[in-house]
């Protein structure tokens, strides 16, 4: 039998799984699943990538205080991410100009796409879940 | 079933998780390791500290194989590797540890 740190090698097919993130941190409990299952994805070493639009680019942004609302601020954990091999985080560029965002105004590295070409990063995916 | 700690009384989970994080300290450890027949030392500790700050920084306990990568980074290759940290924590490094060290379950942890 195999000893037990013999065995975290994977089987199994490796799928590209894209998330994308559509919806403002707080208020729903939609970004913060998202964030989890993309945390498990990534534990079952899956090609993972991370998309953030419309209010959802809001989930990445830095500074974030949620004393007020009483619920945690779990926006640090999207800078473990990287250490997790998910590096792929694209933000459409459509979405964070209308917010008068930058890539400064994020607390993880991004690569902003336009609308098309985030249309072509689709096609190439097996798995889409729209949070 | 709650465990005693310096005469006060702490919450824990079905698993023997701690229920409230701030409530820690390394007492809890060593009587947490105590139940499972081990006594904790220096290289326990390095594993336990290192979890602690991991989640003082990113707010989540890490993944077993994200774990053995910042741990080898952080303390060196003959530390970074699972047979190492097996055998520091039999019953798993990322639960176990994570559990002496008053975080929550790793996440994708079934």
């Amino acid at each position: 039998m195999a000893e037990p740190w013999e065995d975290d090698e994977l089987d199994g097919p490796v799928r590209k799984f894209m998330y994308v993130n559509r919806r403002a941190p707080y208020g729903t409990i939609y970004a913060l699943e998202s964030l989890e299952v993309v945390l498990i994805a990534a534990a079952f070493e899956q090609d993972v990538s991370l998309v953030f639009m419309d209010d959802g680019v809001y989930q990445i942004k830095k500074e974030q205080n949620t004393d007020a609302i009483g619920v945690k601020n779990f926006s640090p954990t999207y800078r473990a991410l990287e250490g997790y091999d998910v590096e792929k985080l694209y933000v459409e560029k459509e979405s964070l100009e209308s917010r008068g965002l930058t890539t400064d105004d994020l607390i993880v590295p991004v690569q902003v796409v336009e609308k098309d070409q985030l249309a072509e990063l689709m096609e190439e995916q097996e798995v889409i879940l729209s949070f | 079933m709650p465990i005693e700690v310096n005469g006060k009384s702490l919450e824990v989970d079905e698993e023997g998780y701690l229920a409230n994080l701030n409530e820690w300290e390394p007492e809890v450890a060593t009587i947490m390791a105590k139940e499972d027949g081990t006594e904790l030392t220096e290289n326990h500790w390095e594993v336990i500290n290192f979890l602690r700050e991991y989640y003082e920084e990113y707010q989540i306990a890490p993944a077993v194989r994200v774990l053995t990568k910042a741990i080898g980074k952080k303390l060196g290759k003959d530390k970074g590797n699972s047979k190492y940290l097996y055998e520091l924590f039999p019953y798993g490094p990322a639960k176990q540890a994570c559990k002496y060290a008053g975080l929550p379950k790793p996440t994708g942890c079934v």
